[in-house]
């Protein structure tokens, strides 16, 4: 194949992944936020019996089995796409990667599918408790699903729990535990399902306030308001702190996207936090060596934040790109220009074994034995995607290093919209809570109004979330360890764009009626035939 | 426990597990199979709504079994994955699409708002149900006939034919397996249909098109049998090269006799389950073919991958044809998916309790026609 023809191949691969992928997370979040939300709204129909609780239960209900739907369509793409688009990668990782996903069939797919029929169906055919067990169930399997898939993708930004095995010429895992509870696996976890409960948590707070702004369905909309605001109260918490321990992982295992995401073009001491900022020249703040250009155009700065969040320390040392690019002797970090270097090494070292292992060839075993050597892994190999970008006598400051630094203006936009939507929600769920509670909810129109229009914004917030994970580990596709190029199926680039487009107008006629239904269904409001019960008095 | 087991039993374990995973999707394509009857058995409203309700309440275990079937064969047999999935990508993406379109359509079907109208989502489901059944049949065709591919010294793969998995439609084998999974597909979705809904009319259709459909679906299945145990396969000797060997699966199922009594015993099934539906008006043919189904399809998943055989054989390559020693994970993988393998007995006895709950009373039409109920 071409160079111009991998770079296309290449290219549209990651536009079919980023495409599904995005198209997903439209979906995912709200069901795994809805399902619990449901599941707390059942379980007061069951203990105090009041019927509205039923009916508030069935509304959100209906919402939620459209939603899941599209969610489950969009999935099965997703998982057969790792072979598809990306064969290299599958084997070269298969061994960690394919059981989280075996688990999370066997798991948690069956009982989401199994249960949630009962949830839909059940309703005059088992017992109450058993509907509501179900109900649970189904909020619990729909969780327990995002947990296996974010384990595998945390695995990939921090690959743990894994040897290398140079007879079969891929990554093999060697402990569960480390793989499963890895501290990148448990935060991005945590972060990723507590932010989709906010989600869902906007969601039904923004509906429920169209409903108050049009007058409509009030007690459904202030009982669905409080359960909400409370609910994403909580996760929002959740999420910040989550969201602290993931940067700060992110600031010791991929110490290239942390910079991204700020923007840090050269490293200092006490370095401030950008709370807003607008990129500049970023190639020319790249190859300034001298580092006088700090790449922006305009920042506010919060004094010595970014060095007290990512070290405890006020007045510490923070890498930033150009650092990470040339390196730094002062702090101990190694020019790209080496590691590429020792990734190329480590790369010729496994060709030079396999093809004299295929020869039959004696001295095939004593070029096996740098793969035994613990410290040449841990120095040389541990840089193995590094090779692929190696350039025969070229120096540090050599073109070749720019290769590894991901898109830098849109890392750092997505993640200063995601942190500032975030705490916009928080303060909405406040807000929300305080005037429930004083029972003026209905009267705040300008609240309601802003309600209603953060239903767009959480989705935003929440793709910004992902656009900053994958954009910004850019190029690799497992860190350090196998780049994009090295992962891709190497067929055709038209079949990929075909399917591109395929899987693009499929998901987006899928969305278009989705969203009509969702809004059809929402105009309709609870069903008409369904009484309000005297312990709803006083509406 | 599962550390005692040597590599190979834990490949050979994991072979069935896989191949278990494969015959239950067979079976549940029964969903497949009703979807392209729903214009031949459904009359008035009330009785499509009837047809598409009984099998919306399942589609989800269909798909759910899809999608672990593929998350066990990366787990257990990453070779397979990287090499068929990247390899056969059209077929493979062409499967998936169709699957993408059913999702769906229950939920959207007769929603206000769906944009696309009812028409169109039943016209999916019928698509869904045509070209899943028959583009995966062909393609488990391939593990008998083989495929275009070769691996380098990395297991990277190169496919060695333009069409990109297309080829597979054009052998055949292939297409026999693909047309006997689409009309068995739909003589399970008539049994279906029989056992779970409770109407006269329904009934007697469905019965009336369990000959029509009951006749290709033996005749495909018996031409594909005798088609694979005249075919020469792979072989692989003790120093782990692939060699030629005519008829490899005839000989497979005289070497392994519980393999060739459990395919015998599954065919007989399959065929009790479709006489006593015909000939007696039995409603519980489903689960005599129904189980029937499941060992049969294992068994020919057993005959592809035990006895030294290569369950992905390369044509243009055959030293790079799979088997499930060279394609399969390693043994720390295998022994720690072991014990979760541990909990499908338990995965299934739920399945089977929440099935049995709501299927207890057989859908009939004043189910359908009360707004109090979740309908498709």
């Amino acid at each position: 194949m071409m160079q111009s023809d991998i770079t296309a191949l290449v290219d549209w691969s990651r536009v079919q992944f980023a495409l599904t992928a995005m198209y997903h997370w439209l979906f995912v979040p709200l069901t795994l936020g809805l399902s619990f939300l449901i599941a707390f709204m059942e379980t007061l129909y069951v203990r105090t019996g009041d019927a509205k609780w039923k009916h508030i239960t069935k509304f959100w209900m209906r919402l939620f089995g459209i939603n899941f739907a599209i969610g489950v369509a969009t999935g099965l793409i997703l998982e057969f796409e790792f072979g598809t688009n990306w064969s290299n990668y599958s084997w070269f990782v298969g061994d960690i990667f394919g059981a989280p996903l075996a688990i999370e069939g066997i798991m948690a797919f069956f009982m989401e599918s199994t249960f949630i029929a009962v949830m839909f169906f059940g309703w005059n055919k088992v017992s109450k408790r058993f509907h509501l067990m179900s109900t649970w169930l189904t909020a619990i399997g729909s969780n327990l699903s995002a947990v296996w898939i974010l384990v595998a993708n945390a695995w990939m930004q921090d690959p743990q729990g894994m040897q290398f095995n140079p007879d079969t010429a891929r990554h093999e895992m060697v402990n569960f535990w480390d793989v499963f509870l890895s501290h990148t696996a448990v935060d991005k976890f945590n972060h990723t399902v507590m932010s989709s409960y906010m989600l869902a948590s906007v969601f039904v707070i923004g509906v429920s306030a169209w409903y108050l702004l049009h007058n409509r369905e009030r007690i459904l909309a202030k009982r669905s308001i409080l359960m909400a605001s409370i609910f994403g109260l909580i996760a929002a918490l959740a999420t910040i702190y989550t969201g602290d321990r993931t940067a700060r992982n992110v600031a010791r295992n991929q110490p290239m996207k942390f910079a991204a995401m700020e923007a840090h073009f050269k490293g200092y001491n006490a370095v401030p936090l950008k709370a807003l900022g607008i990129v500049g020249d970023a190639d020319k703040a790249l190859r300034d060596y001298t580092g006088q250009d700090d790449g922006m155009v305009f920042a506010l700065e919060i004094p010595e934040a970014l060095s007290w969040l990512t070290n405890g320390d006020g007045k510490s040392f923070v890498p930033g790109i150009t650092d990470l690019l040339y390196g730094n002797h002062t702090h101990g970090i190694l020019s790209t220009q080496e590691k590429i270097r020792r990734g190329h090494e480590a790369q010729e070292a496994l060709l030079a074994y396999k093809e004299a292992k295929l020869a039959g060839m004696p001295e095939a075993e004593q070029l096996r034995r740098p793969f035994e050597d613990q410290k040449w892994m841990k120095e040389t190999f541990r840089y193995f995607g590094y090779g692929s970008y190696y350039k025969a006598g070229a120096d540090d400051k050599a073109e070749n290093v720019l290769a590894v630094v991901p898109p830098i203006s849109m890392t750092f936009y997505s993640f200063h919209i995601m942190v500032f939507l975030g705490f916009w929600f928080t303060l909405l769920f406040i807000l929300m809570i305080v005037l429930v509670m004083r029972g003026k909810v209905h009267k705040n129109r300008l609240l309601l109004h802003a309600a209603v229009w953060s239903i767009p914004l959480v989705w935003i917030c929440s793709e910004c979330g992902w656009i900053v994970n994958e954009v910004g580990r850019q190029p690799w596709i497992i860190q350090d360890l196998m780049n994009t190029t090295q992962a891709v199926t190497k067929i055709d680039s038209m079949s990929v764009v075909m399917t591109t487009v395929l899987f693009g107008v499929v998901f987006t006629g899928l969305l278009i009626a989705e969203v009509g239904i969702m809004l059809k269904q929402i105009k309709k409001g609870e069903d008409a035939q369904l009484e309000v019960s005297p312990k709803d008095g006083g509406e | 426990m599962f550390e005692q087991l040597d590599l190979l039993t834990l490949q050979q374990y994991w072979w069935m597990i896989v191949s278990l995973l494969g015959a239950l999707l067979v079976f549940l394509m029964f969903v497949q199979g009703g979807q392209t009857l729903f214009g031949a058995l459904g009359r008035t409203e009330v009785e499509k709504t009837m047809l598409v309700n009984a099998l919306g309440r399942k589609w989800e275990f269909t798909f759910t079994t899809l999608v672990t079937f593929g998350g066990a064969f990366f787990a257990s047999f990453p070779l397979f994955y990287s090499t068929s999935f990247g390899g056969a990508y059209w077929v493979w993406m062409l499967i998936l699409i169709a699957f993408v379109v059913q999702a769906v359509s229950y939920e959207f079907r007769t929603k206000p708002g769906n944009w696309l109208g009812r028409k169109t989502y039943e016209g999916l489901l019928f698509f869904n149900g045509l070209v899943g059944t028959i583009l995966i049949g062909t393609a488990v065709g391939t593990f008998f006939t083989g495929a275009n591919f070769s691996l380098d010294i990395m297991n990277h793969m190169t496919w060695d034919h333009p069409l990109h998995g297309l080829e597979a439609a054009a052998n055949w084998r292939n297409l026999c397996l693909g047309f006997t999974v689409f009309f068995l597909a739909r003589v399970l979705g008539l049994m279906y249909f029989i056992n779970t809904i409770d109407s006269e009319a329904i009934r007697m259709r469905a019965k009336q098109q369990m000959i029509l459909n009951a006749v290709p679906f033996v005749l495909c299945f018996l031409t594909f049998c005798a088609a694979i145990m005249v075919h020469t396969g792979y072989t692989v000797v003790s120093d782990g090269t692939v060699i030629p060997e005519p008829y490899k699966y005839w000989h497979n199922l005289w070497d392994m006799p519980v393999v060739l009594v459990l395919f015998l015993a599954g065919v007989m099934l399959v065929l009790m389950g479709i006489g006593l539906t015909i000939w007696l008006g039995s409603r519980k043919g489903i689960w005599y073919t129904g189980i029937g189904t499941v060992i049969t399809v294992w068994m020919l998943f057993m005959l592809a991958g035990l006895n030294d055989s290569t369950f992905y054989p390369s044509l243009t390559s055959p030293q790079s044809s799979l088997t499930i020693q060279n394609a399969s994970s390693s043994k720390f993988t295998l022994v720690t998916m072991s014990y979760v393998s541990l909990a499908i007995p338990f995965v299934l006895a739920y399945i089977v309790y929440a099935w049995r709950s709501i299927n207890k009373v057989p859908i009939n039409e004043a189910e359908m026609l009360d707004e109090t109920n979740h309908t498709y």
